[in-house]
């Protein structure tokens, strides 16, 4: 029962995007329900298990590894699950209003949203390293596409750019691969930390992942493609893109770091790691600063707050490892609802640059309501899941006396708030000297209570986060003590 | 020198080739190239790493080279189809920005 | 029953207005008369729901509601003496300026959103009054920095969006500030309710360097709202916002939720033997002298009649501060009643003022020659609250500075008396001349920008007026009355120093 469970949501999806492919045009909507709808349903028996039991594992099809396909469900896996099947309903809605599904352009984009679900969960439940290759491409691939729907030439220069940097991440990460299997002869994500002991190859072996990885995952200073092709994709498929895929490759490197290479002493490398996300969160906040466009400035917050990501590696230790698991759903949802809104406001105005949108409130009030929620949680702000997952930080680095580590995350905060707040007071309370003259074509109002559900959602992680970090201190491997 | 040693060699020739290409071709289907080339040289070391010690070829590395073939003609083709598209829309086929353009 | 409304009493007090500022925002600008009704009714009834459970405190009840945050942390809305006093008053407070704000910003565009920032404004203010530990009481803390900054950008002109700039730096990186000391105290002691007398002490740290540390990073994420010399650059700034927003600002919201955070800091968390013991006190006494007197000098300056009023604030708030960092009863009894006084007073003269500004569009102080004889009540109301400043008797501030100074030299410092009599000197120096011109000088030919309002606006914006002067003279004429705010806050005081 449990094994058709965990199949459903990799193939649901996937038979889905088949099926839009051969199928008149007129059913694609009614497909679209049919393969999401189940998928929460699905879920929510596997949370029950994973409370209880606190782990599940199968082998697909009964072939037994290594050539069979094997796959694990823990704690972290089924949260980041659980943000992709919100964020497939919540932003399917945005992606709904926008492109018809029995449109041209809904055969484009639908199959390819189904791919990159379908690819997300496969990777989530691997537990060999080239299983987490396969699908890290498909979610790649599947998510290049979506930029390319946008069809201007900056959105398909970006995806372009984009699909060489990672195809060249993936050869690295092949190749460390490759060296594993031949040091360890075995690739299966938690058996290698025991048969894995350290030393040059394996340490090339994981240098080569954790670089190809780190580029997919846009961690400074790898990041030069992220925000040209976040900010210029369609909005909807920029909160797909910055608030999931890219933690599914950091994601990777969690499992790589705290499992694989679990009982390995780093704290030099460690150090290094959380060194770059420091840089990601200082250089990628500064530049939000300066940007024009409402997108860019979104773009680059998720340079900066997929820095806080990195910070697990050098106060590594359960409190941080629940701080950035709450993070990283936390930011996907506030991320996610700010494009959202940021895409109907694009698409309304027909423009996202920052001084065109003064006055903004009064005309499209429920979209600068989600944009200003989402911006609480980013900031870090009180009651929200960002300050849940801020909190958790501090308190992670004052146990382990880094207060370095704890000056970063305050003023992480502070540098949100204020490129965030900087948009908000040149959306709400500017002058209109400009833009009130412009035609304003109001966005489906499911695009924007889809916005605004997601900023909801990210408010109320501000509540709810007990049950979740129980969950999370159940899966913490505990290997890495500090 | 064994026959191993010699497809180490080989990959990385081919790796380097890759990278060179990669960093000096500015028109798209030359970058294409060279990663191909590059994902290459990673199938050749990875054959090479299954060598057979007792005469029998491990068979798993043999069958993640044919995945990865699978996945490298899968991804060249989806770069193809970006390419030509993006020739369509902007009538380049490299990523030097039109200097016109403002972003 | 019982048990249950002790549980969610506090959760509704709090809640009512942010559920009527929502209304507001989704009743929109248009429905002016829907909007009024809920501003209104919402107002009435949170002064209901805590008049309530007022009741149930004197009874000796604590309805608290609790619900866990964190684990091991949780959000905790507690009523006691001390909350009562700035729930009252902020509930009292926010009716009243209500009615005025209604009146005042007839014909002024955004009223939707600036009166449901207003409302939840107000309940970030609640929040910190009920909170019932230091956690709780930074969440509402956030909250009111968030829903304030809209009210001082209201109007947004360059000049109001700069100082809402200047705003943000200062209150977010003083929360910021604010958050690693919480962090750290909690490190040390865990999550601790406030206590009267604070809880700190009976755990018996030993590291007396940290608890400091972890005092002046509190210190200044509550200075910065209160308006501490050299914390306080924001305030002035601020009087760009509409009147009825300074009012709030300074009289309960943003720089008296800075004030009842050092008083909840000092008596609550640390209690004041700890901060005694710990030579905290005398610091934060010096500290709250200087920005008693700098502030009072720079209003001596300021020829913008709101400018003078905000840095007279920068000075009064102070009061509080100096009366619980010197210690002791009597003066910790001088600086809680300021919190109601200087509250009275002062949200009076900015209704005045805003009066003045609207209906005749006197801002400047030379502008004010023989404003007595055209607008007599609003100048009798002025000069209520300006001669209570001063600490004239019977009007409340005098027994504020009686009680600071009392309670200085039971302490024996007796060096505070001589910044009282400076401050007062200054204070006088600093509102008579306004007075004399308001008073005894003749009135122009013409009024600066004379606006036409209806008489039932300026009856409102009038009424409110003469209603906070009346508080004001009310609570220091009858302060000797059981129900006073004084004997609420001797009350409180006896259960700090039992």
């Amino acid at each position: 029962m449990t094994e058709a469970l965990l199949a459903a949501l990799v193939f649901l999806p996937l038979l889905g995007a088949c099926l839009l492919l051969l199928a008149p045009s007129s059913w694609r909507a009614t497909i679209l329900l049919a393969v999401t709808v189940p998928l929460p349903f699905c879920l929510l028996p596997l949370t029950l298990l994973i409370a209880d039991a606190g782990l599940f594992e199968m082998t697909l099809a009964g072939h037994p590894a290594p050539l069979g396909i094997r796959w694990r469900l823990d704690a972290l896996s089924l949260l980041i699950l659980w943000l992709n099947v919100s964020l497939m309903i919540l932003v399917g809605l945005a992606a709904g209003a926008r492109f018809a599904p029995a449109s041209d352009v809904g055969l484009r984009f639908w199959p390819l949203w189904l791919l990159l679900a379908g690819g997300i969960h496969a990777l989530l439940l691997s537990a060999d390293l080239f299983n987490l290759y396969v699908t890290l491409e498909l979610v790649t691939l599947a998510g290049i596409g979506l930029i390319a729907t946008g069809g201007s030439g900056a959105a398909l220069r970006a995806a372009m750019r984009y699909l060489l940097l990672a195809l060249m991440a993936s050869l690295l990460y092949l190749l460390g691969v490759g060296l594993v299997y031949a040091e360890a002869g075995t690739l299966d994500l938690y058996q290698l930390g025991e048969t894995l002991e350290p030393g040059l190859l394996p340490a090339t072996a994981l240098v080569l992942m954790l670089a190809g990885l780190l580029v997919k995952s846009a961690i400074f200073p790898l990041h030069a493609w992220l925000p040209a092709a976040h900010g210029n994709a369609p909005g909807p498929v920029s909160a797909m893109l910055s608030a999931i895929v890219v933690k599914v490759s950091l994601y990777i490197i969690w499992r790589l770091w705290f499992w694989t290479a679990g009982d390995w002493q780093l704290p030099a490398p460690g150090l290094l790691l959380g060194l770059l996300g420091a840089g990601a969160i200082l250089y990628g906040s500064a530049l939000a600063l300066v940007q024009k466009r409402l997108k860019m400035v979104v773009a680059y917050s998720t340079v900066a707050q997929l820095g806080y990501l990195m910070l697990i590696f050098p106060l590594s230790g359960l409190l941080a490892w629940q701080a950035a698991s709450y993070h990283l759903i936390a930011h996907g949802l506030a991320k996610a609802a700010l494009f959202v809104a940021a895409g109907n406001i694009l698409a309304s105005l027909g423009s996202d640059r920052l001084r065109r949108l003064a006055g903004l409130d009064q005309r499209l009030p429920m979209d600068v309501f989600a944009l200003a929620l989402a911006s609480v949680s980013l900031m870090g702000l009180p009651p929200s899941g960002g300050f849940v997952g801020k909190w958790l930080f501090l308190r992670a680095a004052y146990e382990q006396n880094a207060w370095g580590w704890m000056a970063l995350v305050a003023l992480g905060g502070l540098l949100a708030a204020a490129y965030l707040f900087r948009v908000l007071a040149l959306t709400c309370f500017h002058p209109r000297s400009h833009g009130h003259s412009t035609r304003l074509r109001e966005p489906p109002t499911l695009a924007s209570l889809a916005g605004l559900l997601l900023a909801l959602a990210a408010i109320a992680l501000g509540f709810a986060s007990a049950p979740i970090l129980a969950l999370l201190e159940a899966a913490w491997p505990g290997a890495m003590t500090p | 020198m064994s026959s191993t040693a010699l497809y180490v060699l080989v990959a990385a020739g081919l790796f380097g080739i890759g990278v060179y290409g990669l960093i000096i071709a500015s028109h798209l289907l030359r970058k294409l190239f060279a990663i191909n080339i590059m994902g290459n040289a990673i199938f050749v070391l990875m054959v090479a790493a299954s060598a057979p010690l007792d005469g029998r070829p491990d068979a798993v590395p043999q069958a993640l080279v044919l995945t990865g073939i699978v996945i490298a003609v899968s991804a060249t083709a989806f770069a193809l189809a970006l390419m030509v598209q993006l020739y369509r829309v902007t009538g380049q086929a490299s990523l030097e920005e039109d200097p016109t353009e403002d972003d | 029953m019982i048990a249950q409304l002790m549980f969610w009493l506090p959760l509704a007090a709090v809640l009512v207005s942010a559920f009527a500022g929502l209304m507001i925002f989704v009743a929109g600008e248009r429905r002016q008369r829907l909007r009024t009704w809920l501003n209104i009714a919402a107002a009435l009834l949170k002064l209901i729901l805590v008049g309530l459970i007022g009741l149930l405190v004197m009874a000796g009840h604590n309805p608290e509601f609790r619900v866990a945050l964190l684990p091991g942390l949780d959000l905790v809305l507690r009523a006691d003496g001390l909350s009562m006093l700035f729930a009252t008053l902020s509930a009292l407070l926010w009716l009243v300026t209500t009615i005025y704000a209604i009146a005042y910003l007839e014909h002024s565009p955004n009223r939707a959103r600036f009166f449901g920032f207003f409302s939840l404004c107000v309940t970030s203010t609640m929040g910190i009054a009920m909170a019932g530990n230091l956690l709780t009481f930074f969440i509402f803390y956030e909250l009111l920095t968030l829903t304030t900054w809209p009210l001082v950008v209201h109007t947004g002109s360059s000049a109001a969006m700069a100082s809402g700039r200047t705003y943000l730096r200062y209150t977010l990186t003083g929360s910021a500030l604010f958050l690693i000391g919480l962090i750290w105290l909690y490190g040390l002691t865990g999550s601790q309710d406030f206590i009267a007398g604070g809880t700190i002490a009976e755990l018996g740290l030993d590291n007396d360097w940290a608890l400091k540390i972890i005092f002046w990073l509190l210190v200044i994420g509550m200075g910065v709202k209160a308006a501490l010399v050299p914390l306080h650059r924001w305030l002035p700034l601020a009087m760009v916002a509409p009147a009825p927003v300074s009012a709030l600002l300074h009289a309960v919201a943003v720089v008296k939720a800075g004030a009842f955070g050092l008083v909840r800091l000092v008596e609550d968390v640390f209690g004041p033997n700890l901060v005694a013991d710990l030579g905290l006190g005398l610091p934060l006494a010096v500290l709250a002298s200087i920005t008693i007197i700098y502030g009072s000098v720079l209003a001596l300056y300021q020829n913008d009649i709101k400018k003078r009023l905000a840095f007279s604030t920068v000075s009064q708030v102070s009061y509080i501060t100096l009366g619980i960092a010197i210690g002791g009863p009597v003066a910790t009894i001088g600086g809680l009643i300021h919190l109601v006084h200087q509250g009275l007073m002062k949200i009076t003269l900015f209704f005045c003022a805003g009066i003045f500004a609207n209906l005749l569009g006197v801002k400047k102080i030379e502008q004010l020659d023989g404003i007595g004889q055209r607008l007599p009540w609003t100048s009798a109301c002025f000069t209520v609250g300006a001669l209570g400043m001063i600490g004239l008797p019977p009007v409340a501030g005098f027994i504020s500075k009686w009680y600071l100074g009392a309670g200085a030299v039971a302490m024996g410092q007796h060096w505070v008396i001589a910044v009282l009599v400076a401050s007062t000197l200054l204070n006088a120096a600093y509102f008579l001349p306004l007075l004399k011109r308001i008073w005894l000088h003749l009135p122009p030919e013409q009024w600066p920008a004379e606006h036409r309002v209806s008489r039932l606006e300026s009856a409102a914006m009038i009424g409110s007026s003469i209603a906070t002067a009346s508080f004001a003279l009310a609570v220091g004429l009858l302060a000797g009355l059981p129900l006073s705010p004084l004997s609420w806050v001797t009350g409180i005081v006896t259960d700090y120093f039992p």
